[in-house]
């Protein structure tokens, strides 16, 4: 028992608090930038411009079957030797970035495509260009749909900066180990807060998805 | 490129294989245990409902690499289990309480009338839920357990993070011998295309077909 | 026709993504140009351990890095350009390599031993800490010595990219050996029982057993393999002025200051065996 107030001393928790400040930022980060990125690369392939929309739906694939963790490695370590090169942070943020705009990518075009036809025909007949059918008509509701996904990315983002621990990205599940390295006593209530501090950092993302989800279809 | 294959072709393989192998036995494990507590959720009870719940929401919201570190470091203290299984049971935890989520959205879409007839018919519960609900929930169960087998390829990679032998670990185990940062990578990528690509174009195939069918 | 297409697409990016890969060659042109860096920038950035006790170990109150390691390079760093402020990175022995070549870190010192098949692809400074390996196990372990750990039903434990798992490979060829990412890992791993005994460099272990009463060295030091501090190639003048830094902090009693602060109160160490270079 003893151990287990030691554990939670306010040295341990506050070095584990920045560490969940960084996870947090490096997700919230690479949610924003993903999205920007995700809808434009869905929107190309949904698009059908010849070639590019077909080069652009190959990558995406090919960036969704990979694991996170290889595209960490590789933007960490492969990039520079190409004249890429970022920090810690950096790479995290790319990677990850990289992988969920893939992932969002085949989200929007989802979206969009679940739109029925009839609207999209409705407005090119009524003169509308293809761009102002896409902004006007099909994003927003694509866009109302896929609240409760791309809530559900942001929390696999939140989990998966756990996996830059292996290039010492400072966050939640790194500091822990730090912790419990030094003072093995506490590697079970390390465990155990740890397990708690994502369980309500990402179910309550989950609830506030839920609660954004509900108003809007009302 | 070449000489990495030709020197250490063994390794890469040996990786695919234990990689493929993970992936495997957490797929079907994490199909039993999903569709158990998917079937548990929706008891008509409070208790099992909630315990299952639980189960279900404590797993999908703590990151895989803190299961898998969990039963690496602390359950391994109490049953001897290395990296490999200790990574196998993260990996199949993890996932069950996705497809358990996949499952159960398959059961609430089987229209209530089926329900309803069944239990009109003299059958108990789980006699309607065995003969009539399961097997047409999985119908619609099936494109989106294919997703969840890519997830869990991709997944498997945090097997490296305790000494799993799969191809990420012999990635780096390479590329820390031959001060190569690039290649071992790229190949160590391919190979897990190799697996995760087919996959993926067959079940988008499957969900074309199921669309447009209705 | 579609389906060749994508072939041939999936086969270009593929080759393309590896043609990439420019080998060596681009550090012709910049030489020394570390060195410029540190004096244009008055900062200089060290790889360090964050989890190796006595030599570069994480305090969580402050949230930095102290031991050995980084007390030498906060003094080389003083002595190469007394303006520079010292900026430390946490590095693991599988990382610090490429960290290094690729330019994210300016030198190492994170108990890196010196061996020649690293000097191909970095440079070294004259050695700075005598290190050799040695063996951590559990207290009441059967293994006395490096002769005991060659047997079949033996797990070792070891850091990925350390050269302490390539001895022990050679010198227990039996053994199965388990490289783990970092010591806090491999740590944790013997604890867990995921393994039977933990090879490395005594002075790790040493921090290791100071820690952990059920732990304890066995098998004295078997391998001599001083610490060297790692340039990148190509940077002599740095490694002047780091070789004449270390010389000078021998001379004037610095060094041997720093080697009692860290290593002096270790039982079962003579510090001034580390001091030998």
């Amino acid at each position: 028992m003893n151990d287990f107030i030691q554990a939670y001393s306010w040295i341990n928790m506050r070095f584990l608090f920045e560490g969940m400040w960084v996870t947090v930022q490096v997700a919230f980060v690479s949610v924003i930038l993903s999205f920007i990125m995700g809808s434009i690369l869905g929107i190309i392939r949904y698009a059908k411009i010849p070639y590019v929309s077909w080069a652009v739906g190959l990558l995406i694939d090919l960036i969704r079957n990979l694991p996170l963790l290889l595209i960490i490695f590789f933007t960490y370590f492969a990039l520079p030797h190409i004249g890429v090169q970022f920090s810690v942070i950096g790479s995290t943020i790319f990677a990850m970035t990289i992988f969920e705009s893939a992932m969002l990518a085949e989200i929007v075009r989802g979206g969009v495509v679940s739109v029925p036809k009839g609207q999209s025909e409705g407005a090119r007949s009524n003169g509308l260009s293809f761009g102002q059918t896409l902004w006007y008509i099909l994003l927003p509701q694509a866009y109302k749909k896929m609240i409760p996904p791309i809530v559900s990315q942001f929390v696999s983002l939140i989990k998966d900066t756990s996996l830059a621990t292996i290039i010492m990205l400072p966050e939640m599940t790194y500091r822990a180990q730090i912790i419990y390295a030094q003072n093995p006593k506490q590697i079970v209530p390390m465990f155990l807060m740890l397990a708690f501090l994502y369980f309500v950092l990402n179910y309550c993302l989950s609830k506030v998805g839920q609660v954004i989800d509900k108003r809007m279809v009302v | 490129m070449m000489h990495l294959i030709s020197m250490y072709g063994v390794d890469f393989l040996t990786g695919f294989g234990w990689t493929l192998l993970s992936s495997v036995i957490a797929l079907v494990g994490s199909l039993i245990l999903g569709t158990l507590f998917a079937i548990i959720e929706v008891i008509p009870r409070p208790v099992p409902h909630y315990i299952a719940r639980l189960y279900i929401e404590v797993l999908r919201n703590i990151p895989l690499l803190v299961i898998t570190m969990f039963f690496y470091i602390v359950v391994s203290g109490i049953f001897k289990i290395n990296g490999f299984v200790s990574g196998t049971i993260g990996l199949t935890l993890y996932t069950s309480a996705f497809i358990a989520e996949t499952v159960k959205a398959g059961i609430y879409a089987v229209p209530t009338g089926q329900y309803e007839g069944g239990r009109a018919n003299g059958l108990s519960w789980w006699e309607t839920m065995r003969m009539i609900v399961l097997p047409q929930a999985f119908k619609y169960v099936i494109p989106p357990l294919g997703n969840q087998f890519v997830n869990l390829v991709k997944n498997s990679s945090v097997l490296a993070f305790v000494a799993g032998f799969d191809l990420m670990y012999q990635a780096n185990q390479i590329s820390q011998t031959t001060f190569d940062t690039f290649n071992p990578y790229i190949i160590v990528g391919i190979l897990y295309l190799v697996i995760t690509l087919p996959i993926s174009y067959y079940m988008r195939y499957l969900e074309d077909k199921l669309a447009r069918e209705g | 026709m579609k389906k060749i297409l994508k072939m041939v697409g999936l086969g270009t990016v593929v080759l393309g993504m590896s043609m990439v890969w420019p080998g060596t060659g681009q550090a012709d042109e910049k030489q020394n140009q570390v060195l410029n860096k540190i004096e244009t920038r008055h900062e200089m950035v060290w790889g360090t351990k964050a989890d190796t006790r006595l030599m570069g170990l994480m305090n969580i109150k402050t949230g930095k890095v102290e031991g050995f390691d980084v007390d030498v390079a906060k003094e080389v760093t003083k002595l190469i350009d007394p303006k520079a402020k010292p900026v430390f990175n946490e590095v693991t022995s599988g990382t610090r390599i490429p960290l290094l070549r690729n330019g994210n870190i300016d030198a190492i010192i994170a108990t890196m031993s010196i061996t020649p098949e690293r000097a191909k692809a970095v440079d070294f400074s004259k050695p700075y800490l005598m290190a050799g390996q040695s063996l951590l196990v559990k207290k009441g372990s059967s293994i006395k010595n490096i002769d005991d750990v060659n047997h079949q039903n033996v797990t070792i434990l070891g850091v990925q990219g350390s050269t302490s798992v390539e001895v022990a490979k050679q010198k227990a060829p039996n053994a199965k050996v388990l490289a783990l990412s970092d010591y806090a890992t491999a740590l944790s791993a013997l604890k867990a029982g995921q393994g039977d005994v933990l090879t490395t460099d005594a002075s790790i272990l040493a921090g290791m057993a100071a820690e952990d009463k059920h732990l304890q060295l066995v098998g004295g030091v078997f391998t001599e393999e001083p610490y060297g501090i790692a340039i990148a190639q190509d940077n002599p003048a740095l490694v002047k002025k780091i070789n004449r830094a270390l010389a000078k902090m021998r001379g004037d009693g610095t060094y041997d200051r720093l080697v009692k602060k860290w290593f002096g109160q270790v039982p079962g160490m003579d510090w001034k065996e580390l001091t030998k270079s």
